[in-house]
């Protein structure tokens, strides 16, 4: 998934290979993951993609099925896996984590610690972050969840940058063997609290811990504790609001939402444009952009925080 | 300690401030923050008074300074600061007070009996800002009638005008294009070790410098313009790059980029323009070496004040150029290859006028990012993109950042927000080519 080994780096020149993990892309929100194999088929309700046919063929092809419907085969990235992996957990989607990325600095060489590893979503994009010569140690309690992160961390191509370890670091803090070595750390634990102390210790001068947590008293609780040996403590939360658009023919005369009958869709439909092979008349329509109708109102809170400088 | 001892270690730069660094100042937990690269002849002007930024050479990042009231006049000194052990009395004097209100306190001005001369005398005879605050709160007519929560703020308020605070940071490129927006356009431009990010960069260098920051020295981040223009990356300088980092980041044009052999008037063009601006650079980092910004509106790059330094510089640390010429084996690779991804900030612009000239220049399946104040141009981008099937996974995102004050008994929303961190366009790169769809 890194462009780290240039064997898998995308390019104009790149094909798909047998054994690659490929995106498949029927609409924005229905992709699936698979790995290309040489006999294999995919079925889905666009009908049966044989892989021989994927192969050779470039990432971001359009390939057909045997009844002539067709999905798009992309490469892995980061953001397509949080979008498709398996959710073992509750997951971090890509607002939270590229807010914390960017929040515990983290640039290629650092050495983040993280617990819970939970289904590895936050997990993948921070390998990316420290690749190639940093390291993500991660931790979980449980010990089938962490085997299920590590074959998927082997799927995607990350595991050289990523060590899974079975530990309850509420319980145990983290190993002594990290103390003063740790850039930042990120913990998503139902009592971080419990975890803070091992933290302090893990953490390298100025280093920097974030706390994900769903409720505000888990929150207030863990600020409570980093107030003794942290500083700069700020809690945090963020959301993603989406668009839909919609073109506008400037003829129709209905006032309405529903506009020529053309143009009521149902939701699945919306990133199609209707008025199909119609090159734009400037003249004659307009696109128009509206909030979606879902919308997602909490994930957690953020709360980061700096170790104190105390010498 | 020599300076290049100190840029061995690459990761996230030294531990350790030295001459010429650039630093972050944190005045007062937040309240302002100030870009300042450190001299013997810099200064800060903390309220009326000007202290010198000599004695944060040599600390460790992460160092807390006070302005001391010496007879020289306010200087900055280290403070190592101790674990809160009065953190339990504290919140046993909070549940206390809850009983406690203000009915009877009269905002007259008239609490206070001390007068300015007479803080000023205070000062004169070397009294430490704390002595001052303390001083103040004994002289307030109305401070034991306010509820524990009142007096701990009104403490905190004094304290900042009277015994500020200073923290030493690493300068961390984040104060103009909304934090979470420019993170988001990293993740979502898939910017990792070894990748070719393509970047249109109308904000001065700063989404210029956080993508190379995220590359760490491998791969390129290639800095484009729309035009013949390059735009300004002064900011990249406020990094502290290392020499990797900075040879990562090169310029090109977009001429440059799709066809090889160019005619050798248009290049001659551009390196002179690009010679020009590495010059330029050059000549203000010795007249400039502060740049305060204003916290309270987030509208980008406009924020930037530049102040010029009257004190002159006198070893400025070898600034490591940036934003050469891109060669032409890297071109040639990128031409060969494509690049791994693109990210756009041109908030004057319009989004599909040069996005249709640059997502060839793509790898297939390469993810990008645009982002801009109005909406109105991504949908319409968008939808050119869709009906062109030029991309897929298209989708406009609006980033919502809400900060929280935690305190025992007073946990909310922060009172202030920023209304719009702008839009982003996303998406991926198709491998159909666009001459099949007319």
């Amino acid at each position: 998934m890194l462009p780290t080994d240039p064997t898998k780096k995308i390019s104009f020149t790149r094909c798909i290979k047998e054994g690659d993990l490929v995106i498949v892309y029927e609409r924005h929100d229905c992709m699936k993951a698979v790995k290309v194999c040489q006999n294999s088929a995919f079925q889905n309700r666009f009908g049966a993609f044989k892989h021989s046919d994927w192969i050779g063929k470039p990432f971001g092809s359009m390939v057909f099925s045997n009844k002539g419907g067709f999905v798009y085969l992309l490469a892995p990235t980061p953001e397509l896996w949080t979008l498709v992996l398996s959710h073992r957990t509750q997951i971090l989607y890509i607002a939270d984590i590229s807010f914390v990325i960017m929040y515990l600095e983290l640039v290629p060489g650092c050495l983040v610690l993280e617990s819970g590893t939970g289904s590895g979503s936050l997990t993948t994009s921070l390998a990316r972050a420290v690749a190639p010569t940093g390291h993500v140690y991660t931790f979980d309690f449980h010990e089938q969840r962490a085997a299920s992160a590590r074959e998927d961390f082997e799927r995607t191509g990350v595991s050289s940058f990523v060590t899974v370890g079975v530990r309850d670091i509420q319980g145990q803090g983290f190993p002594d063997e990290f103390s003063g070595l740790a850039d930042s750390i990120f913990l998503d634990l139902p009592q971080p609290w419990l975890a803070i102390p091992s933290a302090k210790k893990m953490l390298k001068q100025d280093g920097i811990l974030c706390s994900f947590s769903p409720c505000i008293e888990q929150v207030q609780r863990s600020c409570e504790s980093l107030r003794l040996n942290f500083t700069d403590i700020r809690t945090f939360e963020i959301l993603l609001r989406t668009y839909e658009i919609r073109q506008w023919r400037a003829d129709c005369t209905q006032g309405t939402g529903g506009g020529s009958a053309g143009s009521i869709r149902h939701k699945r439909k919306q990133h199609l444009i209707e008025g199909s092979g119609e090159q734009e008349n400037p003249n004659n329509s307009t696109v128009m952009a509206r909030p979606n109708g879902e919308a997602r109102g909490h994930t957690g809170y953020l709360t980061f925080a700096r170790l104190k400088c105390l010498s | 300690m020599s300076q290049n001892n100190v840029q061995l270690d690459p990761i996230r730069n030294a531990q350790v401030t030295w001459e010429g660094c650039s630093v972050l100042l944190d005045i007062n937990d937040g309240d302002r923050l100030v870009f300042a690269r450190l001299t013997s002849g810099s200064t800060l002007k903390i309220g009326n008074k000007n202290c010198s930024l000599q004695p944060l050479i040599g600390c460790p990042f992460g160092s807390l300074f006070q302005v001391d009231n010496g007879k020289e006049g306010p200087n900055l000194s280290r403070v190592i600061p101790s674990p809160e052990d009065d953190v339990q009395e504290k919140e046993d004097a909070q549940i206390s007070g809850e009983f406690r209100d203000n009915r009877a306190i009269v905002d007259d001005n008239k609490a206070q009996c001390l007068s300015g001369e007479d803080i000023d005398e205070m000062r004169r005879q070397g009294a430490t800002g704390e002595e001052i605050v303390e001083a103040l709160i004994a002289n307030s007519a109305t401070f034991e009638k306010k509820t524990s929560f009142s007096q701990e703020k009104y403490k905190l308020k004094k304290q900042k005008k009277y015994a500020p605070k200073v923290l030493l940071r690493r300068p961390f490129a984040r104060r103009f294009l909304r934090v979470d927006t420019l993170s988001l356009l990293l993740s979502m431009g898939n910017v990792a070790a070894n990748s070719d990010v393509l970047v249109v960069d109308m904000a001065g260098g700063l989404l210029t410098g956080a993508v190379a920051e995220r590359l760490g020295g491998t791969g390129y981040v290639c800095n484009t313009c729309i035009g013949d223009s390059p735009y300004p990356m002064d900011i990249v300088r406020i990094f502290n790059f290392s020499n990797e980092i900075c040879k990562s980041i090169v310029r090109a044009s977009v001429s440059d980029v799709t066809s090889q052999s160019e005619t050798s008037e248009q290049s001659d063009q551009l390196e002179s323009a690009c010679n020009m601006e590495i010059q330029s650079n050059e000549q203000k980092s010795s007249s400039v070496s502060m740049e305060d910004i204003s916290l309270s509106s987030e509208n980008g790059v406009s924020d930037l004040i530049l102040e010029a330094n009257h004190s002159p510089v006198n070893k400025i640390s070898k600034s490591h150029k940036v934003g050469e010429k891109a060669s032409q084996e890297t071109l040639k690779l990128w031409k060969e290859n494509g690049f791994s991804s693109m990210i756009v900030v041109a908030p004057e612009l319009d989004p599909w006028s040069f996005v249709k000239d640059l997502l060839p220049l793509l790898s297939y399946s390469a993810p990008f990012a645009i982002y801009h104040q109005y909406l109105q141009p991504l949908a319409t981008c968008m939808h050119s993109l869709q009906v062109r099937k030029m991309a897929i996974g298209l989708q406009i995102s609006e980033p919502w950042l809400r900060e929280y004050q935690v305190l025992p008994s007073r946990t909310h929303p922060c009172m202030q927000m920023s209304g719009c961190g702008g839009y982003i366009l996303s998406g991926t790169r198709t491998a159909t080519n666009a001459s099949s769809q007319q």
